[in-house]
């Protein structure tokens, strides 16, 4: 079994610690926290498709479908915020399995277009049943989360209580970057015809591979919905799932640290240069474009080959 | 009836896109995100050619056409063909990153409205029995029809489509006889995105066109492709009617809201049921 990679999680930690101690403006703190959610979703997605290949561009649907469900049991049934995050990954899990046991048999191509399919209709009826959902126009008149006697209300807080979750989740991840079970998904990647003979079913493994990472997702939407006390359908549209797709890529497909690195640099370029947004899709196509082409190993992947040459 | 006619209008576009994919397919088993994004191209291109500038339509037809065609060309030599590792992932992904990339600059080219563009011919309905039928929908569904006998002819009886279709039962044989793959390639992305073209001009005079239209029409596209099956032309046009028709009268079952979600709900049912299509081949779908 390889070595964990601490350096990385150590980094994390102390970047965390010192934006959680030392950074008092608040529009910083929520930029960070968005960051972190960010990032979780884009290290989904890069296990998906940098591990096990399987191409979705319909994560922001899942998403948005966690953050839907959390709010609408937590403002309309009046269930507690912290229960409703299960609620919505188990949700998710079933949406994702019913719709990815048939085409998960088939290859990536049918995927990419099935998942597009997808994240449209989510985004449709998220406009359409405005009865539950509010329509275009969002919901509104979230609570907080409440853990004993904390009020998450405030943006200091709740970047803690996100830190805390993306530690947490930052150290399982790499515990399976190193497990036997990415070697597995890593296999079913590179030939499906040879884990086939070697007893493994690809098809099986897959579909419970991509339920579980729309079950992570929609969790994490969950919290997204507690953050922001608002939500619309804007958040989860196309736009976000090919933003995620190209934090995945851009950072590095097949390396945990890549959907961090992604998440942070296509999430605070944005901020950094506001005339950045008009022709922020062009630059994401673009630098999403290039990756593949010319750096299939993404920024984590280059980083890694040079310091091995150099060594 | 009138659910018939105007299913039978959308169902022969959605044919028109789902035989571009069927054609990409064939020759590099590829499916190819961008055909949606050559449609709206196609209604941009008239629009900015015949509207804008007011050159006659029948100079203006073939420009167009002809700019799809470079930009087909372009596209393969500049994003499939420069790609250094060609799994089917990375050129899937390309597929994507290309058609971010076409939406985007059109919409900073043409903005955010929908333009609408003129008339072609005379509007006037036709009494027929059980409804009416505009002149345009006939037009439509005439230029389809068309356009799919035109491919089958050219497939069939001239050198270059012979050579496709060598192309699509085995490339290594059809290398040995001397037919470059290569060329092959790039004449089946220019020869797709030159009929997305032509669905986009027919389409505009009725629909208008918008920069975001690509998505869904590419994805109806697909939806007709995979419901007739990939591999086989007569079945894509075959399949674009049946599913234009289906959407069509369920429009007058559920919210017009939802009529979107059909499409997709017809790809999952068909890849539940029967992966092929209904008149696949077992080749198509390599599962």
């Amino acid at each position: 079994m390889k070595r964990l990679n601490f350096t990385f999680i150590i980094i994390m930690a102390c970047v965390l610690a010192y934006i959680g101690t030392q950074v008092s403006n608040e529009y910083y703190i929520g930029v960070a926290t968005l960051l972190l959610i960010h990032a979780v979703n884009a290290t989904a997605l890069n296990i998906l498709l940098g591990y096990t290949g399987i191409i979705s561009i319909g994560q922001a649907a899942f998403f948005g479908l966690g953050a839907y469900v959390a709010a609408v049991l937590s403002t309309n049934y009046g269930v507690n915020p912290l229960l409703t995050m299960p609620i919505a990954a188990a949700a998710a899990f079933a949406v994702a399995y019913l719709v990815g046991s048939p085409i998960l048999k088939l290859h990536g191509n049918y995927l990419a277009m099935a998942t597009l399919g997808m994240g449209m209709i989510l985004y449709i009826f998220m406009n359409e049943m405005d009865f539950i959902t509010g329509g275009p126009s969002g919901f509104v008149g979230i609570g907080d989360i409440i853990i004993g006697k904390f009020d998450l209300a405030d943006e200091k807080s709740f970047f803690v209580f996100m830190s805390i979750f993306f530690m947490v989740f930052l150290f399982i991840c790499e515990l399976f970057d190193k497990s036997f079970l990415h070697n597995k998904l890593k296999f079913i990647k590179n030939s499906e015809s040879a884990c086939r003979s070697y007893g493994i079913t690809p098809a099986k493994t897959k579909v419970m591979v991509f339920a579980s990472m729309a079950a992570l997702t929609a969790f994490n939407g969950a919290i997204f919905t507690f953050y922001t006390h608002f939500i619309s359908p804007v958040s989860f549209s196309f736009k976000y799932s090919v933003e995620l797709l190209a934090m995945a890529t851009i950072g590095g497909l097949g390396y945990i640290t890549g959907g961090v690195v992604g998440a942070v640099l296509l999430g605070l370029v944005p901020e950094l240069f506001s005339a950045f947004e008009e022709y922020e899709m062009i630059i994401y196509g673009g630098l999403l474009a290039v990756v593949i082409m010319f750096l299939p190993g993404g920024i984590s992947g280059t980083l890694k080959r040079l310091v091995k040459r150099n060594a | 009836m009138q659910f018939l006619y105007s299913g039978l209008t959308s169902g022969s576009i959605y044919g028109l896109v789902a035989l571009g994919f069927n054609i990409i397919y064939n020759t590099t088993g590829l499916i190819n995100f961008a055909q949606g994004e050559f449609v709206m191209l196609g209604g941009m291109l008239i629009y900015t050619l015949f509207c804008m500038f007011e050159i006659p339509f029948y100079t203006a037809l073939p420009l167009t056409l002809a700019g799809c065609f470079i930009i087909g060309v372009l596209y393969e030599r500049v994003f499939i063909h420069l790609a250094r590792y060609k799994t089917e992932i990375n050129l899937v992904t390309l597929t994507i990153a290309a058609s971010i990339i076409m939406r985007d600059v059109a919409m900073h080219i043409w903005g955010r409205d929908s333009l609408r563009v003129d008339d072609y011919i005379p509007v006037v309905n036709v009494q027929m029995p059980g409804g009416v039928i505009s002149s345009q929908s006939i037009l439509i569904i005439a230029v389809s029809l068309l356009v799919a006998w035109g491919l089958n002819f050219f497939l069939k009886k001239s050198k270059y489509g012979k050579a496709m279709r060598a192309c699509f039962d085995d490339q290594t044989a059809a290398e040995t006889c001397g037919i470059s793959v290569r060329n092959v390639r790039i004449m089946s992305f220019a020869v797709s995105s030159a009929m997305a073209g032509i669905a986009g001009v027919i389409i505009s005079p009725i629909t208008f066109v918008t920069y975001d239209d690509g998505i869904m029409i590419g994805l109806k596209g697909f939806a007709a492709a995979i419901l007739g099956g990939l591999g086989n032309f007569w079945a894509a046009v075959a399949g674009g009617i049946l599913l234009g028709i289906f959407e069509s009268f369920s429009a007058s079952v559920i919210p017009s809201g939802y009529k979107d979600a059909m499409a997709f709900f017809v790809i999952l049912l068909i890849l539940f049921i029967k992966p092929d299509g209904l008149f696949g081949r077992k080749k198509a779908t390599r599962v």
